[in-house]
């Protein structure tokens, strides 16, 4: 039997490689590095890596093809949504290799197996030990996204929706401070993660047998051709949806959301808010529309299910947070409804207004934790909503940064948000859908309620003696925080440049 | 025999699987549990392999065994932290984060 190995075009698949590279040498770093130079050469890797990868993926901009025997797709979405992640991650790492925030060190505990509390633990904070571990499993959480946006068959798609979750589990539970709470968040959010994934596993298996293949092309092929729907292929697809709606949080599998965003440090929800959710709506797109486009029909009743109801419940369950990043938790699984409207609309606009509403969304989050973590009182963060009162008066300029962030989120006129909830809307209603957007307007009020109650709590209440101080940041993460209000503001006032970029990048490869 | 009742064997195991994720307190018998519903899926593949005649399955099966064995490390490696802390594995417990 002659085996022929299938032709890769490495070139299409560099930025993936330059990142896992990075990652192996990342994690020998870990191991034989001294000390005193981990951090240094950890940054100077993690940077590099991902700023090679960028220029690569721009170089890479015309290429569309398929590649290693079909099962990674080089194409405009794929380019685009590998692009915005490595682009949110260097931003999100800045936040992660903050260290002057924080007077101990940065937002790692300094070693993750020392007992909370115990001696060890006291010791290893008392001599300065920064936590490196946390590098290579950023690094290899972004090859896990890049490739769950370019996966084309069921099994890569699966090993990358691993690959994205199993860092993420362990990132979870690091946390310098209030580490209880991060190490329930990392448990909750791996038993739920490996529970979800485990669905979509047997769903991949559901329509592998059903199709004969795990391609989604050759998918696509045998469901134009079979005449009658099979149960086994919708019962597949339903358990495969699992895997993408859970990394991007939609009722019903939303619950992990609100403790992780609690739980876990807070430039790793910087990081993972806004990049794991374009990961995850780049596969779900590209398994919906490239391997079952041919049965829209049946899927997209489960979308606008989903949809719904996750707009309905985030915004009203945020509406009674008293704890911003708990609050930013409901608030993203309203989000992610908005963003579904635009999914289920099945449209070329529809896609378009997908990929724009979950970028921009991406930098307005970045920015908002990154704020988050400035804000701080003598137990660390000050994630209580009431010590955040008269914070307008104390620091302006970091108040109107996260002003103009919750405005985008509401979807106020002139920030990123309002085009995004308006190409989201538009699409839908086009696509006769009109029930959808009604009960989309109605959630947007309810949210834009909550996002303004913070801003005001900022402005116009007095200052308290438990008002939070600002701490000054250090260059990582105030670039990250300016970058990110110059995008939240661009893509408001003219959106119009990165519309066309998103039509120049619309066909996906089959 | 007819591969058909494998894939229904399969269906059980995983029912079982996803059974035992929701009603067990003990946060490694529930990990258990998922990694039951991780190989159902395998012998879901297998067989399917074996009835569409091509491998395809088979290597997903390879893939999935190698997963499930990073998914024990990375799993075992919070549970045990979780236990250290709490003395005790049960997910009833940790309760700070709610509503």
């Amino acid at each position: 039997m002659n085996f022929t190995p299938p032709s890769i075009d490495y070139f299409a698949i560099s930025p993936m490689i330059v990142i896992f590279a990075a990652a192996v040498v990342s994690v020998l770093v870990e191991a034989f590095a001294p000390r005193s130079t981990r951090r240094f050469l950890q940054l100077l890797l993690v940077f590099g890596a991902l700023i090679t990868s960028l220029v690569l993926i721009i170089l890479n901009a015309s290429t569309r093809t398929l590649t290693a025997g079909g099962s990674v797709a080089i194409d405009g979405p794929a380019l685009l949504f590998q692009g915005s992640i490595v682009i949110l991650a260097i931003l999100g790492v800045g936040l992660m290799a903050e260290r002057s925030i924080d007077p101990v060190g940065d937002a790692f505990a300094s070693r993750v197996s020392a007992l909370p509390g115990s001696e060890e633990e006291r010791q290893f904070t008392q001599r300065g030990y920064l936590q490196t571990e946390v590098w290579p499993l950023t690094l290899f959480a972004v090859l896990g996204m890049l490739l769950f946006v370019s996966a084309n068959d069921l099994l890569l798609m699966f090993v990358a929706l691993e690959v994205i979750s199993l860092p993420l589990y362990l990132m979870t539970g690091m946390a310098r401070r209030r580490r209880l709470i991060s190490q329930e968040a990392a448990l909750k959010y791996f038993l739920l993660g490996v529970f979800a994934s485990a669905f979509f596993l047997y769903g991949a298996a559901l329509v592998y047998g059903y199709s004969g293949s795990i391609n989604f092309s050759e998918i696509a092929q045998t469901i134009s051709s079979k005449p009658s729907e099979s149960i086994i292929l919708l019962i597949g697809i339903g358990m495969l949806m699992v895997g993408p709606l859970f990394k991007i949080g939609a009722v019903p599998f939303h619950q992990w959301v609100p403790d992780v965003y609690q739980g876990a440090p807070t430039p790793v929800v910087g990081f993972m808010a806004a990049t794991v959710k374009i990961a995850a709506f780049g596969a779900l797109l590209r398994l919906l529309y490239v391997a079952f486009g041919g049965v829209r029909w049946d899927w997209e009743p489960i979308i606008w299910i989903v949809a719904s109801a996750s707009m309905i419940l985030g915004s009203i369950l945020a509406l009674v947070q008293t704890d911003i990043k708990r609050l930013l938790g409901y608030s993203w699984i309203a989000q992610a409804g908005f963003i579904l409207v635009g999914l289920a609309a099945a449209s070329p606009a529809g896609l378009q207004s997908t990929k724009f509403y979950v970028i921009s969304y991406g930098f307005a989050t970045v920015g908002t934790f990154a704020v988050v973590s400035m804000v701080r009182d003598s137990n660390g963060e000050a994630t209580n909503l009431a010590a955040w009162a008269g914070l307008g008066r104390k620091s302006p300029i970091v108040a109107a940064a996260l002003s103009i962030f919750l405005l985008g989120l509401a979807g106020i006129p002139l920030t990123s948000g309002f085009v995004s909830k308006f190409l989201v809307f538009v699409a839908a209603v086009e696509a006769g859908a009109a029930w959808l957007v009604i009960i989309g307007v109605v959630a947007s009020l309810i949210a834009a309620f909550f996002y303004v109650r913070v801003i005001v709590i900022m402005f116009f209440s007095k200052p308290t003696e438990q008002t939070a101080v600002v701490a000054v940041p250090s260059a990582f993460t105030t670039v990250a925080l300016a970058a990110s209000v110059a995008v939240t503001v661009i893509l408001g006032v003219m959106p119009q440049p990165v519309l066309d970029l998103l039509t120049n990048a619309d066909v996906f490869i089959r | 025999m007819n591969p058909a009742n494998y894939v229904l064997l399969s269906a059980l195991l995983f029912s079982i699987g996803a059974i035992g994720v929701l009603v067990r307190r003990n946060a490694i018998i529930v990990f258990m549990s998922v990694e039951l519903m991780l190989n159902a899926a395998n012998l879901a593949f297998v067989s399917f392999a074996r009835m569409n005649g091509n491998l395809d399955g088979q290597v997903v099966a390879f893939f999935v065994m190698v997963v499930a064995a990073a998914e024990v490390v990375v799993g075992l490696a919070i549970i045990v932290t979780i236990f250290r802390t709490r003395r005790s594995a049960s997910i009833d417990e940790p309760n700070l984060l709610k509503y």
